[in-house]
């Protein structure tokens, strides 16, 4: 599903990565530093690599020979950051539809989930009016979940999605990342440097640095 | 209201007319150039910093005479708006609102620029995920959060169009109902036999008028803080 061969010089520093993901949910692992969000930052679009090439389900979104670096908004893909990143001067439902304008080419992954598809399965329905800064950090998490699912994402990014959310939280998040994986069959890379937790959620585990 | 007569009232008028177009005409410009500042790596940034700043510590007289250069019957853009459009800025309102409008910008510039710089690019990384493009981008994110910094510039700007003296007089000189705002009017009347009753007039308009802009700009800066402090809360 992620063919990745990549080579990105940051900060003097060259971080490179290469590996070959099935569908389903794949970790990438490794300690803080080792470049674990550059290397979803590249998947993504955010950043250019120096070097290489990366194919998400058939299509080459990058690939330095060749000349193509699709940007951002053409890759389809769902990114759960680590601080959620939601919009600040919008409320939830805003943030929610903010990505539903996107016609992603090709195979639709999950582009069937409406809006009240997504509250119930989500649990955030009481949430809609209120904005992001009120929210607790299970909370603002569900919602950067539900935002990159309603963007009819070919693929999924998440990056250390329950670094935020408080212990106690934690379980249920895990509990919906498991039915995203399971239930919605959209390719998964996520980022983690707890084991613990990868070794319940991934198929396959990329050690990094 | 039999306080002030026609002519004053007139006086009035011309100067908001004169600092809303000022201010109006230059806000593309000042947000562009706080754009830059802010955000596009370029060669020479320091330049142009400084080139934005020099109204501000350029004595006016400088600054009108150079529009006087620049835009008179021989100046280059002067003649190139003769010749393609017969529009001559010399001794018009526009001329001063044009003159208003350049010692304006560099505080318009700055209070852009400061609410620019602060907003996260991360989001806008977000916003491009999410399918939007770049135009889209910046209209639902970039400028929406930039906003308490273009209003405060506004009002800012208007307020400093509402002041201008030196550059205008140069420019455009002193003529009644063209280019003789509040203070060239006030300049005059201190000059006139008898003109002190004009003088403490038109200074307690002024007064007035530069009060309410500062108060109307500290309400907008006080919004616009809670809204950055709302807006900072949730990471």
């Amino acid at each position: 599903m992620f063919e990745i061969d990549v080579e990105i010089r940051r900060s003097g520093r060259v971080i490179a990565a290469a590996c070959n993901a099935p569908a389903g949910l794949t970790g990438l692992y490794g300690v803080s530093g080792a470049g674990k969000t550059t290397l979803l930052d590249m998947v993504a679009g955010l950043l250019s690599p120096d070097q290489g090439r990366i194919v998400v389900g058939g299509v080459v979104v990058f690939d330095k020979d060749a000349g193509v670096n699709l940007s951002p908004q053409q890759r389809g893909c769902g990114y759960v950051f680590q601080d959620n990143r939601l919009f600040p001067h919008m409320n939830v439902r805003d943030n929610l539809i903010y990505g539903m304008r996107r016609k992603t080419k090709g195979r639709n992954g999950v582009a069937v989930m409406s809006l009240d598809q997504a509250l119930e399965f989500l649990g955030i329905g009481a949430l809609v009016a209120r904005m992001p800064q009120s929210l607790s950090g299970g909370e603002a998490q569900r919602v950067a979940i539900g935002r990159a699912l309603l963007s009819a994402p070919r693929f999924l990014l998440m990056d250390e999605p329950l670094v935020a959310v408080d212990r106690a939280r934690r379980d249920a998040i895990l509990r919906l990342i498991e039915r995203v994986r399971d239930e919605l069959g959209l390719p998964i890379l996520y980022v983690s440097h707890d084991r613990g937790e990868l070794d319940r959620l991934a198929g396959m585990v990329v050690e990094l640095g | 209201m039999s306080i002030l007569t026609p002519e004053e009232w007139g006086i009035i008028a011309l100067s908001l007319r004169v600092s809303l177009a000022a201010m109006l005409g230059i806000l593309p410009i000042a947000f562009a150039l706080a754009w830059a500042l802010a955000r596009v790596r370029m060669w020479g940034k320091i330049w142009l910093d400084a080139l934005v700043h020099l109204p501000l510590v350029l004595p006016p007289v400088v600054t009108g005479w150079l529009l006087l250069l620049a835009f008179g019957a021989q100046g280059p853009i002067g003649r190139w708006l003769a010749d393609w459009f017969g529009v001559s800025l010399l001794f018009r309102w526009t001329g001063a609102a044009l003159a208003s409008g350049i010692m304006a910008l560099p505080l318009m510039v700055r209070a852009m620029r400061l609410s620019i710089e602060a907003i996260d690019p991360k989001l806008e990384g977000a916003a491009r995920t999410l399918g939007a493009g770049a135009w889209r981008c910046f209209f639902t994110i970039s400028l929406p959060l930039a906003m308490p910094g273009v209003l405060a510039g506004m009002v800012l700007g208007f307020a400093r169009s509402l002041g201008e003296f030196g550059a205008t007089i140069t420019f455009v000189s002193n003529i009644p109902g063209e280019t003789q705002t509040l203070p060239l009017a006030i300049y005059s009347a201190m000059q006139m036999p008898n003109g002190e009753g004009l003088t403490l007039r038109l200074a307690l308009v002024s007064v007035v008028l530069s009060l309410a802009a500062l108060v109307g700009s500290e309400w907008l800066m006080r919004r616009g803080m809670r809204a950055g402090m709302r807006g900072s809360g949730g990471v």
